[in-house]
């Protein structure tokens, strides 16, 4: 290797060591989470197919964690409404 | 001595899980500890193999945890060091073989002959690894200086502090950071990462640090643990060392330098962090 190539060698352990740092400190704070999203899932959908018929596969449960504001977003596509319930709206 | 159950643990897959117990058990042994390996890696076993018994093998933990063997029946009593002994996995049996109640059976029994319980995981963070670190009173998480075995070794210190039984309990539990693989080199030219920044990101303190080397693959090829069949190698020093401190040694940890460097800096290599 010439002189010149060891100068500009990249030196990739603290883009390595950043590129951690940061996902480390997303992975710890969400540590545990995905369970709780799970479990709230399927509670969630326990309680509303009590009452009308949901398809499992169109529900999403999003829990969003900010530094001010954390939001559980919960969007359930529903099948076909009771008519009773329907007319009710 | 209490006896000492440890799981050596990591997450990802081939960073030497299996050869630092069978180091570090050797090690400890070879100080006059009375020590035991377990192989938790039911289907894909490999303790027997790095410690030259895989022709010895008549019985397994599965056969022992299902009352199919008596646990003096499995045990497996090394040739060169007398106070070392392996429980070698089950190679054919599925995972779900291993019940919980029983491997605390088997610790338990082991806890009345031994002074160090070393429970070898899988890779993973299924059930075998559950297991393999539930009755544990401490750990050694082995680490390459990589970024995806940085990052597996961060999701196992959370599970270590979780789902053990201590940490359950609300008891303490020790976690030590053993660095293998380590190229002082490289790392100098800012080519791998350094001692300093694993430690910083793992944040648990270190138990050694094993530089790359050779005598370890050569280790393994004849079924010998480095420490006996190298004594003398940096790797084989490293992990004699380490169990010093595991066995309550203060003794600071020297950070490897190059092989090119000089004379003096090889005798007086920059000092990393105490464990």
């Amino acid at each position: 290797m010439s002189i010149f190539g060891f100068f500009t060698r990249t030196r990739s352990a603290p883009v390595a060591r950043d590129r951690l740092q940061i996902l480390l400190a997303h992975e710890r704070r969400l540590a545990g989470q995905s369970d709780l999203v799970a479990i709230l899932r399927e509670e969630i959908l326990a309680v509303i197919a009590k009452h009308m018929s949901i398809d499992k596969e169109k529900v999403n449960v999003k829990l969003d964690c900010g530094d001010n504001v954390s939001t559980l977003e919960v969007n359930v596509e529903l099948q076909d409404i009771p008519k009773a319930v329907a007319s009710q709206a | 001595m209490m006896p000492k159950v440890m799981v050596v643990t990591s997450g990802k897959g081939g960073v030497g899980k299996t050869t630092s117990s069978a180091s570090l058990g050797a090690a400890l042994a070879q100080r006059g500890q009375n020590v035991v390996l377990i192989d938790f890696d039911v289907g894909l076993r490999n303790l027997d193999l790095v410690m030259g018994a895989e022709r010895r093998v008549v019985y397994d933990l599965v056969n022992v945890v299902q009352g199919d063997a008596k646990l003096a029946q499995a045990l497996i009593r090394d040739k060169r060091i007398e106070t070392l002994s392996l429980l070698p996995a089950s190679q054919t049996r599925d995972k779900d073989a291993l019940t919980e109640d029983g491997v605390q059976a088997v610790i338990e029994e082991l806890k009345e002959k031994f002074d160090w319980i070393i429970c070898d995981s899988p890779a993973g963070i299924e059930k075998g690894a559950q297991l393999a670190m539930r009755f544990a009173d401490m750990a050694v998480v082995v680490t390459n200086p990589e970024v995806s075995s940085v990052r597996d070794s961060d999701r196992i210190i959370g599970l270590l502090d979780s789902i053990t039984l201590r940490a359950e309990n609300g008891d303490n539990f020790e976690k030590h950071l053993l660095l293998t693989r380590y190229n002082a080199g490289r790392a100098a030219r800012g080519e791998m990462l350094n001692v300093k920044d694993v430690l910083d990101i793992l944040a648990i303190p270190l138990l050694g640090i094993v530089p790359e080397s050779p005598d370890v693959l050569n280790a393994s090829n004849l079924g010998c643990p480095v420490t006996l069949h190298m004594p003398e190698s940096t790797a084989a020093r490293a992990y004699a060392e380490a169990a010093r401190r595991l066995c309550g040694e203060k003794l600071e940890v020297v950070e490897p330098v190059e092989r090119k460097a000089g004379l003096m800096s090889r005798l007086f290599g920059r000092k990393a962090a105490v464990a």
